[in-house]
């Protein structure tokens, strides 16, 4: 028995001993549950460095399939489904991604989270489990499970910490998911009974699913991911989540959750589906567009900076959807960077934001202003990783899109985008001037123009607004490296990426040239 | 052998030292500057400054070594995936040294200068502690102008280009919780986000180029793009050199987004000098002149630039004509000015653009900074009645008010003698730097296009008397103000840099004279443009020039200077009405954006929030529509509620239901959670039970 001896079997699954652990552990002992669970996802995050870097079992130059766990699993009635896990670029830096947000999220809980440390700390690292599950399994039954499983511990995250309306949020974030995934569900059973397997790299390679069939497994599929993304009009669920959920639940939702849906697309649509994924190129382009231009029109109009941040998302994925169905190197790589750069802004801001609001316990605009005179730290990491954001060259958010935008002009000129044409692309752009207006509004309603009301509110209870302390900085601190990093250096990034990328476009231009 | 390859290669290496240096001085600031002295703090900014300039020095002498051929120096990777390949390649050729030279030269002047002026300007605004985040924001300054003039490619170009735009963002909002006078307010930072947003819309025109630009040409890279152009047809590289355009009118505040420089004075003053007239407001010169091999193989896009050019420099400097504030005049100057560059560019007079960005560098930078001293002069001058009388503190006191001045040439002789000589070099009075270089852009107009030619003409006609006004109101006469007359001289850390500007805003022509034999700022450009014929003195259209400026300056004294204004006299150009008030309203055209763009925009996302995402969307659709249908089929699934009817007993039960949920899932939450996740382990558990202990 080599179950342990499997690096991706023993990261997947390493939170789950941390949960052991926790279970041990008087609910009353609040430090030695946030010390144990830091502790944790701090060696999971050790351990998923290991397995990609140190260990050398893994070949960043080899595009295909890596460090392959695989076992039979159950195998009744003609099913067969596997225990399989693996990675590849498209997968590896996203599960580098979970691992780096859980501790930092863990982290930023400190002090925002009082009650029932126990219960919480052991639903994030099942969370963690799950969505590393996500990102490994190459099964498609196996995948489900995991996909279904990462749901539950982020309901509970949301409605027994969340905010006033928990209850709410949670329900329909639960139902809303629950309801796409049932489709794919459908889809996935028929695609292993009648192709005799569950495993995704097996069910590729034998292809020959029939276009018609193709396209709608490709729409049911496309269901679960599409609000999961979410992508426009699916979005509906995402605001009400973000408000309500408590800021670690925020990051993880955002940064890692989200992707899950963008992930799908590019592991299971595009490459089990390619004639189809080719005649929706240019709807999903077409939605993705309306999602950047709407989603960066909604934010400027809102009046709670969360509310702000859950929209900003709606616009940052469309980009990471257009990239994905241009189908092009740059495109799909610009897009798997932007999933990575989206988890760490979007991440970022609500941490930042969780941090204002445990002092200041609003997130109105309006009774804000001029708080970088009194908060010079936070206020400059606020302005950094906004601008993050809004993609200033030089920092992570540019090199992702514009290698998007630039893929999307090129899938507009070679025709994946049919009657569409460079059109995506152009609009797309705009948004990049949209996310100017909105990010800089939200800064200079918080930090610039006259002292805010609510510096005076703080007063009355006794407080008064302070600068952010060491662990506050510690938690941001990584994210602005990465920030810094990806801006200027993208280049092991891509690196990691750039073989599997190009192995799925090739397979793209092949098919595309056999398709005309 | 050794000694060839150090002759060949230069200094090359210090190439990345432009951006590091500025960096490093901030970082230093940043870090120590808290616990250092205020002259300590601006020292170390203005010797990093300094030493890019150093630097820049040296890197011109190693073209000059390399008799003008280009000189690259890749530092790392930057973004390299399917068939982009990005580096971050310095580039030293004639063109982008000059723009060094002039960036980091006039830089580390203003640097000096503002040791003083803001040594002063924290302490009326009452936040001495603010002093090192200027020097910080100064540097990065620098620092982003330097990777903009020395970037190899146009996607190293941009990121220096919105690096520049957040720096702009940043010295504009310096002052974000007030006014320019100082009150509590929302304008200083609303000024400095249009700027950021008009140049984003700029921006957004210069990514549609580049990715036109990446397909046709397959490179970003300057030289391959060269290259390639003949092959291409003309049509890709109209709409290239086109979008381009569009982000030239954004940083170079032209015709239609010049609307956030004059907002842009919001800034200190040394800001104004710096980015919004000498340096970063240049960057769309530079752009066209470094994309000369695009714009001259498309007449179209040539005459377009040329007029885009022209008719913002004369609209701009009507516009001129009509302000009060010593500050905004000279922002709209820039405007004009920059607008003169850019025709000049657009017509394909490349050396004659940069001869009037090298000069105009020099003489504006000394009129904003004169403009400083006399305002400081004027603060200082109220200050000191504030405490002499006690009684002045209520009363809203603007010292950039033209009206409030009067008579500083007896009270501030050295600014007052500086100011004249950049007046005289803006005026285009001979031997004045600026005379040779607007000179140099007229006759090629006379040569190019009549149009362009008479609208520059005029243009430099309403410069003339708007200078000569300025000139007129604020120094001589009497004081109109008590403050004018108890104004002060600033201090020598202010006014050296002032006379070094000065005695380059005299001699600066010599840097291109139309002598033969004297061309050389032509040659040295010519090592990287080609070679041009250069144009000599042609005195038809040197006469008419000077005529026209001595004409407007007689003209501005007649109004202004021979008979003084009177304290609370109004200009006695409104007798011209509406004319008048036009150029004083600004044409109205932000009014006009307001309502066309602004107010629509705003209107939309809020209708798009309130009404179709959150009221339609959100509450009706999901809340009514799916939850409804969902707890209408679940109510005949169950059988339960099937004798309800109507629309009040449909509406009430919608809510009775939702809580029905809430209660059934708080239930779940309150009694079973921990069962819950008991339950979810032990599946896991099962499931890897199964897996260890199966063979």
């Amino acid at each position: 028995m080599n179950f342990f001896t499997e690096p991706l079997t023993l990261l997947t699954f390493f939170p789950l001993l941390g949960v052991l652990l926790l279970l041990f552990i008087p609910g009353g002992q609040k430090n030695a549950l946030r010390w144990t669970a830091l502790a944790v996802s701090l060696i999971t995050f050790v351990i998923s460095l290991w397995v990609f870097f140190l260990s050398g079992l893994y070949d960043a130059s080899n595009p295909d399939l890596q460090l392959v766990a695989r076992h039979p699993w159950i195998q009744v009635a003609g099913w067969n489904i596997e225990y399989h896990l693996a990675a590849d670029g498209l997968s590896i830096l996203l599960i580098l991604l979970t691992t780096l947000l859980t501790p930092i999220s863990i982290l930023s809980t400190w002090t925002a989270v009082e009650e029932r440390v126990k219960e919480f700390m052991v639903f994030f690292l099942l969370l963690e489990t799950g969505m590393l599950g996500v990102f490994v399994a190459q099964d498609l039954f196996l995948f489900y499970i995991f996909w279904e499983f990462t749901l539950v511990p982020m309901y509970f995250l949301i409605g027994i910490w969340g905010g006033p309306r928990r209850i709410y949020a949670a329900l329909k974030f639960f139902l809303y998911t629950m309801a796409g995934s049932i489709l794919m569900l459908l889809a996935i059973l028929w695609l292993g009974i009648q192709g005799g397997t569950f495993s995704v790299p097996q069910l590729i390679e034998q292809g020959g699913i029939p276009a018609n069939i193709q396209w709608w497994l490709f729409i049911a599929f496309a269901a679960a991911f599409a609000i999961k993304v979410p992508m426009w009009p699916l979005h509906s669920w995402l605001p009400d989540a973000h408000v309500e959920a408590p800021t670690a639940g925020s990051v993880i939702l955002a940064g890692v959750l989200l992707k899950l849906g963008t992930y799908g697309f590019v592991r299971f649509n595009i490459p089990l589906f390619p004639e189809a994924t080719l005649k929706a190129a240019p709807w999903i382009a077409l939605l993705a567009t309306i999602g950047i231009i709407y989603g960066a029109a909604v934010s400027y109009a809102q009046t709670d900076i969360k509310k702000l941040v859950a929209y900003s998302s709606v616009s940052h994925l469309g980009f990471v959807m257009l990239g994905l169905f241009a189908l092009n190197p740059e495109g799909l790589a610009g897009a798997i960077l932007q999933m990575i750069n989206h988890g760490i802004s979007t991440g970022a801001l609500f941490l930042l934001v969780g941090m204002i609001y445990e002092q200041t316990h609003t997130r109105e605009f309006k009774v804000y202003g001029g708080l970088w005179k009194l908060m010079p730290v936070f206020g400059t990491l606020y302005l950094i990783v906004s601008l993050s954001s809004m993609g200033l060259p030089g920092l992570n958010g540019f090199v992702g899109e514009f290698t998007i935008l630039l893929g999307a002009w090129g899938a507009g000129q070679s025709g994946v985008f049919y009657w569409g044409g460079v059109w995506f692309a152009a609009i797309s752009a705009l948004g990049v001037i949209m996310a100017a207006i909105y990010i800089l509004y939200m800064f200079q309603k918080m930090f610039m123009g006259p002292q805010g009301e609510v510096v005076d509110e703080v007063k009355k209870h006794g407080h008064s607004l302070r600068d952010l302390n060491w662990r506050e900085i510690a938690v941001i601190a990584p994210l602005i490296l990465l920030i810094f990093w990806i801006g200027l250096y993208p280049a092991p990034f891509f690196d990691l990426m750039a073989p599997s990328v190009n192995k799925l476009a090739e397979t793209f231009s092949a098919a595309a040239l056999a398709l005309r | 052998m050794h000694l060839s390859e150090t002759i060949s290669s230069g200094f090359l290496f210090l190439a990345p030292w432009l951006v590091f240096l500025p960096l490093i001085g901030l970082l230093v600031n940043i870090v120590f500057g808290g616990r250092m002295s205020e002259n300590l703090v601006g020292g170390i900014a203005s010797a990093f400054s300094g030493a890019a300039f150093a630097v820049s020095v040296l890197l011109a002498y190693s073209v000059s070594l390399a008799h003008g051929e280009t000189l690259r120096w890749t530092l790392a990777e930057w973004i390299h995936i399917g068939d982009v390949s990005l580096d971050w390649t310095f580039r030293a050729d004639s063109l982008s040294t000059t723009m060094m030279l002039v960036v980091s030269g006039v830089g580390t002047l203003i640097h000096i200068y503002a040791i003083g002026y803001m040594h002063e300007d924290v302490r009326f605004k009452n936040d001495p502690a603010r002093f090192r985040r200027f020097f910080v924001f100064l540097n990065l300054f620098i620092a982003a102008m330097m990777i903009l003039v020395s970037g190899d490619s146009y996607l190293m170009l941009f990121v220096g280009w919105e690096g520049v735009g957040l720096c702009s963002f940043l010295l504009i909002g310096f002052w974000y919780e007030m006014d320019t006078l100082a009150r509590p307010s929302w304008s200083n930072s609303k000024a400095a986000v249009k700027a950021f947003v008009a140049n984003r819309v700029g921006d957004f025109g210069f990514l549609i180029a580049s990715f036109i630009m990446f397909w046709a040409f397959g490179s970003f890279q300057f030289d391959a793009v060269f290259a390639k152009a003949p092959e291409i047809q003309t049509g890709v590289i109209l709409a290239i050199t086109l979008f381009f355009l569009v982000g030239v009118a954004g940083k170079s505040a032209q015709i239609p987004l010049y609307v956030w420089l004059p907002d842009a004075m919001a800034g200190p003053t040394p800001v104004s000098a710096l980015i919004h007239a000498a340096t970063m407001v240049t960057a769309g010169v530079y752009l066209v002149t470094r994309s000369a091999p695009l714009y001259s193989s498309v007449p179209e896009a040539q005459n377009i630039v040329a007029l885009v050019g022209a008719v913002t420099a004369l609209f701009a400097a009507t516009i001129a004509v009509g302000q009060y504030d010593i500050k905004k005049v000279l922002a709209y100057s820039t405007i004009s000015q920059l607008g003169f560059m850019v025709a000049a560019v657009g017509m394909g007079a490349y050396v004659a653009g940069m001869f009037h960005l090298v000069t105009h560098a020099f003489f504006k930078a000394l009129l904003f900074l004169a403009a400083g001293s006399v305002i400081l002069g004027m603060e200082r001058g109220h200050h000191h009645l504030a405490h002499g009388h006690g009684g002045h503190h209520g009363e809203t006191f603007d010292p950039g008010d033209m009206r409030n001045m009067g008579g500083l040439r007896k009270t501030m002789p050295v600014t007052f003698w500086v100011y004249m000589i950049g007046t005289l070099a803006l005026a285009g009075i001979a031997p004045f730097a600026g005379f040779w270089s607007k000179d140099e852009i007229l006759l090629d107009a006379s040569h190019h296009s009549q149009a362009v030619y008479w609208l520059l003409t005029i243009a430099a006609f309403c410069t003339a008397f708007y200078m000569g006004r300025q000139i007129w109101m604020v120094f001589f006469g009497e004081a109109r103000h008590e403050a004018a007359a108890h104004a002060e001289e600033s201090p020598k850390v202010m006014t050296v840099p002032l006379m070094i500007l000065a005695a380059l805003s005299l001699l600066g022509g010599a840097l291109n004279l139309p002598f033969d034999g004297f061309h050389n700022l032509g040659h040295w450009l010519g090592h990287t443009l080609g070679e041009v014929e250069a144009l000599g003195l042609n005195l038809q259209v040197a006469g008419i020039s000077t005529a026209l400026a001595l004409l407007a300056i007689l003209i501005s004294w007649l109004i202004y200077g021979r008979k003084p204004l009177a304290k609370n006299q109004s200009d006695p150009l409104e007798s011209f009405g509406l004319l008048f008030k036009g150029m004083n309203r600004k044409w109205w055209v932000d009014e006009l954006y307001q309502f066309l763009v602004i107010t629509p925009y705003v209107k939309i996302s809020h209708f798009l929030a309130d009404v179709i995402d959150w009221r339609f969307w959100h509450d009706w659709f999901h809340e009514t529509v799916l939850l409804g249908a969902y707890n209408w089929a679940s109510a005949i699934g169950l059988n339960v509620y099937a004798d309800q009817k109507g629309i009040d007993a449909f509406a009430n039960w919608l809510g009775a239901a939702t809580q029905r949920l809430s209660a059934a899932t708080r239930k779940v939450q309150n009694g079973f959670v921990r069962s819950y996740a008991l339950s979810v382990f032990l599946g896991v558990v099962v499931i890897l039970g199964y897996l260890l202990l199966k063979p």
